[in-house]
């Protein structure tokens, strides 16, 4: 070993000696090695990673027959978008080069040309909707969540993300992101978490949880313990999520809840051993009220059915005690000021029967098992400070509890929340959206004392909320460049026929000018479009327009005067500006006029694919039974209808036939005649 | 330095070693005669989505009655997964998956195995589609001026129109019949109508309620879902 050793140091003091012997080697040995340093550089240049993609896409691109066209637009080298009043350095076109290359179309990443898309990558760059880091001109770097990149490519299932960060009205283009954030309100997240929107207003919750103020009057203590052991025992349809409460602790809340409730015990129902008959009957006024529009109940083959503005009634027999439920279909601000359930005017047998129908439906066996003795007072001190401990108060309004204020994270930002911040649980991989997921589906994996409560919500559900919170984030500079301030507009009827409105809740279903519910017609011009002896005659008895329509409008038993007044108001404020409603004189038009719509109405335009105006011989389920509707809308609208539905109301199942003068004019004429008395046939 | 090769040779054979183990138990207690996917609908997600639905089996004895304890593994190519990849028929000789979608949209197949008393592989096949952003708008289109007429199911919050019209309208499904259709005469009837292009006047025009690039989604969504392709 040692002679190997001694052979190789005298090779290299050779070495040495040939190299920097005398001053002409030594020159000559430096040039070389300054040669091969320098030609490391452009070495190294030549194998970048998006090198190689541009040169694959040259050769992907050379034996198209469109291949001078699209290497003339081929740019080679590092590309960018550099906005830097967004913040946005993004070199993605330099490996994702025919972003813009529609006949591409089908080939695979990185040369995908971009789908058609809002806004122009050159005013908003890539990273603002995609995420990942822009700088990088790198695959990996570039997507993945690196320790100095935390924010990786978004999931494109999560992609609606990004339009949520600068639009607040839902878009048609983002299902998930809008239910999404009508899940935050419908369940309740936004009355603990704070969340400020895009267009700087708190989102507010839409799930209008009772107040507990008078509670006792409603219910009693042992409801009270089971409902909150397990709301979905009650109702599968509840929005209260499930706080997993041990049987002690839901004893103390509800002694504790009980004992605040305040207000006169209600006189006990005269006689409120109801006969089947009453019960039939009201099982019939149930039907005949719509009440289903708003309220569940699981039928008899165990589906439910009905509308979620309301509870749900499956059980409701079990749940309230009847003298209240009287009180309650009497008048229901009188218990609960600016609740969604409108003023019914019901007769006193009507309530009877209404009351005797509701309270049949009871589970009792749900109640049997609950006995509860009367609450100590150091329960009650522990069912406070439970109270108090999980914020029942912030959606509830519980005597002697005040508001919680910041009771949970504000979710305003959490979309851009740094990874550091958040605390994984095991098992779940480090990113945003894959945490977000996990905290929704089960908060207490975090940990057993987490106060969140769990929802059982399904899969889409969960994805549609993760798309929501991701678009929380706090890339303000993006939405100040495109969003104008957003205005809210909060229309309310005045005077009497506003009292009516708002006793009604006519806006809980219908909308004007932009407020309102969306489960029935926009009325913003209802006043351009009806007659006022059918407006009369339709809001003292709504029968249904749309035979394929599972939702009705309630009959609320309005007298005479509440209806002339309420149309008298229709017809003269819901007027559109669009035209004027003596455009065309109905008694011009002419029997020519109308046969020649009737063959338009057949043929060219085939409206009875959708609408029934022939009762005998008609089939369309879709849009509303024209059978009477010479008697329903006037002339003018009908022409203009006629014309350009989508201008008159935008989103519209009505197309916008954009019909010239001549044949709106003969179908309106036809349309017209239709004066029938005879009751429109729904469908068989 | 003898010795340290002799190390890393050992290692590597035991490293090969490892592959050919001996075959663990299936699990499975009784072996059917055919399988038969429960449902024959095509799911249809978004990318990377779970699947609304599971994808269900059905193990068969000779009778083509349901076997229990059939072991039945789902495969699924192509980038999407399922959750479990195997297990053990019930009582009614069904079992299920879900399954989650790829990333990139398109057709995923799937493939549930399982094996008779000699070993000879039993499989039952499926379809799936992802669809990507522009896609599933167009299914949100499709879904609110479309399907109810194009699709003859109802549901409980629409009541299909299909079987009022004359001329019944066809299926997005539909590939045999659509597929055959160029992008522009698609985009025709879409846009001016069934009359405009000689077919029935009951397909209204589109061009003056849609945008040109919503209706571009709708054709997108049908050009994903029919089939086949």
């Amino acid at each position: 070993m040692n002679g190997l050793g001694m052979n190789l140091a005298k090779k290299i003091r050779a070495l040495a000696r040939f190299l920097f012997g005398s001053s002409a080697h030594a020159f000559g040995t430096l040039s070389v090695l300054l040669v091969l340093l320098l030609a490391i550089v452009p070495a190294k240049d030549r194998f970048r990673e998006w090198l190689w993609y541009q040169n694959q896409y040259r050769r992907l691109i050379q034996d198209r027959p469109d291949a001078t066209a699209l290497e003339k637009r081929f740019q080679p080298g590092i590309q960018q978008i550099w906005l830097p009043d967004l913040s946005v350095t993004d070199r993605c076109p330099t490996c994702h080069v025919a972003m813009k290359e529609a006949s591409l179309a089908g080939v695979s990443q990185p040369f995908r040309p971009h789908p058609p898309m809002p806004h122009s990558p050159t005013e908003f760059g890539c990273t603002v909707c995609h995420r990942g880091q822009g700088v990088a001109t790198t695959v990996e770097e570039a997507h993945r969540s690196t320790k100095a990149w935390e924010q990786p490519i978004l999931p494109e299932r999560f992609l609606e993300a990004a339009c949520g960060q600068c639009h607040e009205q839902p878009l048609p283009g983002t299902p998930q992101l809008n239910s999404g954030r009508s899940l935050l309100t419908r369940y309740g997240c936004v009355n603990c978490h704070k969340l400020v929107t895009p267009g700087g207003s708190t989102m507010q919750g839409a799930d209008r949880p009772p107040s507990l103020r008078h509670i006792s009057q409603k219910t009693t203590r042992e409801w009270i313990y089971s409902w909150i052991r397990d709301p979905q025992a009650w109702a599968s349809t509840a929005t209260m999520p499930n706080f997993g409460l041990s049987d002690d602790d839901a004893r103390d809340i509800s002694g504790f809840i009980a004992s605040q409730s305040t207000g006169d015990q209600l006189a006990s129902m005269p006689g409120s051993v109801a006969g089947d008959s009453a019960i039939e009957q009201g099982l019939k006024l149930y039907g005949e009220s719509f009440c289903a529009s708003c309220h569940a109940m699981r039928n008899a083959s165990g589906t439910i059915v009905g509308g979620n503005i309301g509870p749900e009634l499956t059980r409701v027999g079990s749940k309230v005690k009847p003298e209240w439920l009287a009180a309650w279909l009497k008048n229901p601000a009188q218990y609960l000021p600016g609740t969604a359930m409108p003023h019914f005017r019901l007769s006193p047998k009507d309530l009877e029967q209404l009351t005797a129908f509701l309270g049949s439906k009871k589970d009792d066996p749900l109640l049997a098992n609950v006995h509860l003795d009367p609450a100590t007072p150091s329960q009650i001190a522990h069912g406070r400070k439970l109270v108090n401990e999980k914020g029942c108060a912030a959606c509830h309004e519980i005597n002697g509890v005040d508001h919680p204020e910041n009771f949970a994270p504000d979710l305003t930002t959490v979309g851009s929340l740094p990874l550091a911040r958040v605390l994984f649980a095991p098992g779940i991989a480090r990113s945003l959206p894959d945490y977000l997921e996990a905290k929704i589906r089960n908060p207490r994996a975090f940990g057993k004392e987490m106060k969140m409560p769990r929802n059982d919500f399904s899969d889409a559900q969960v994805t549609s909320l993760v798309v929501a919170l991701l678009a929380q984030t706090d890339r303000t500079e993006v939405r100040g460049k495109t969003q104008p301030a957003f205005t809210r507009n909060e229309f309310q009827p005045t005077g009497r026929a506003g009292q009516l409105f708002s006793d009604l809740h006519c806006l809980s279903c219908h909308s004007v000018n932009g407020t309102g519910g969306d489960l029935a017609p926009d009325l913003s011009w209802e006043g351009s479009s009806v007659r006022r002896a059918w407006l009369v005659d339709f809001l003292k008895n709504p029968n249904t327009l749309r035979p394929a329509l599972i939702r009705r409008m309630p009959r609320f038993q309005l007298s005479e005067n509440e209806a002339n007044l309420l149309a008298d108001y229709i017809l003269s404020v819901f007027q559109t500006p669009a035209f004027v409603s003596d455009e065309i004189d109905e008694s011009k038009l002419t029997t020519t006029e109308a046969s020649r719509g009737k063959s338009l109405y057949y043929g060219k335009y085939a409206c009875n694919s959708c609408h029934v105006l022939d009762a005998e011989n008609d089939k369309g389920y879709i849009g509303p039974v024209l059978t009477q509707v010479g008697l329903r809308l006037n002339a003018t609208w009908v022409f203009h209808w006629l014309k350009n539905a989508q201008a008159l109301r935008p989103g519209s199942l009505e197309l916008n036939w954009n019909m010239n003068d001549d044949d709106a004019r003969a179908i309106t004429a036809f349309l017209m005649q239709q004066k029938s008395s005879r009751k429109p046939g729904g469908p068989k | 330095m003898k010795r340290r090769l002799i190390l890393a040779l050992t290692l590597l054979t035991l490293a090969g070693c490892q592959r050919s183990r001996p075959p663990v138990s299936t699990g499975a207690t009784a072996f059917g005669a055919s399988i038969a996917a429960v449902s024959q609908e095509t799911q249809v997600g978004r990318v990377g989505a779970l699947l609304d639905r599971p994808l269900a089996v059905q193990v068969n004895d000779a009778d083509g009655n349901g076997i229990a304890g059939a072991r039945v593994e789902f495969t699924a190519i192509g980038g999407a997964s399922v959750i479990p990849a195997s297990g053990i028929t019930g009582e009614d000789g069904q079992i299920a998956t879900r399954v989650r979608l790829g990333d990139v949209s398109g057709r995923y197949s799937l493939v549930a195995t399982t094996r008779d008393r000699a070993g000879k592989p039993l499989q039952a096949h499926f379809t799936t589609i992802a669809l990507d952003y522009r896609q599933a708008l167009g299914r949100e289109l499709s879904e609110k001026h479309c399907a109810r007429c194009h699709d003859e199911r109802s549901t409980a919050e629409r009541v299909s129109n299909h079987d009022n019209l004359r001329a019944p309208p066809h299926s997005f499904f539909d590939g045999t019949t659509l597929n055959k259709l160029p992008q522009s005469e698609l985009l025709a009837i879409v846009a001016h109508g069934g009359a405009a292009v000689g077919r029935s006047p009951e397909m209204p025009p589109y061009a003056a309620t849609l945008s040109a690039s919503d209706i571009a989604a709708v054709l997108a969504y049908i050009r994903a879902i029919a089939g086949p392709t």
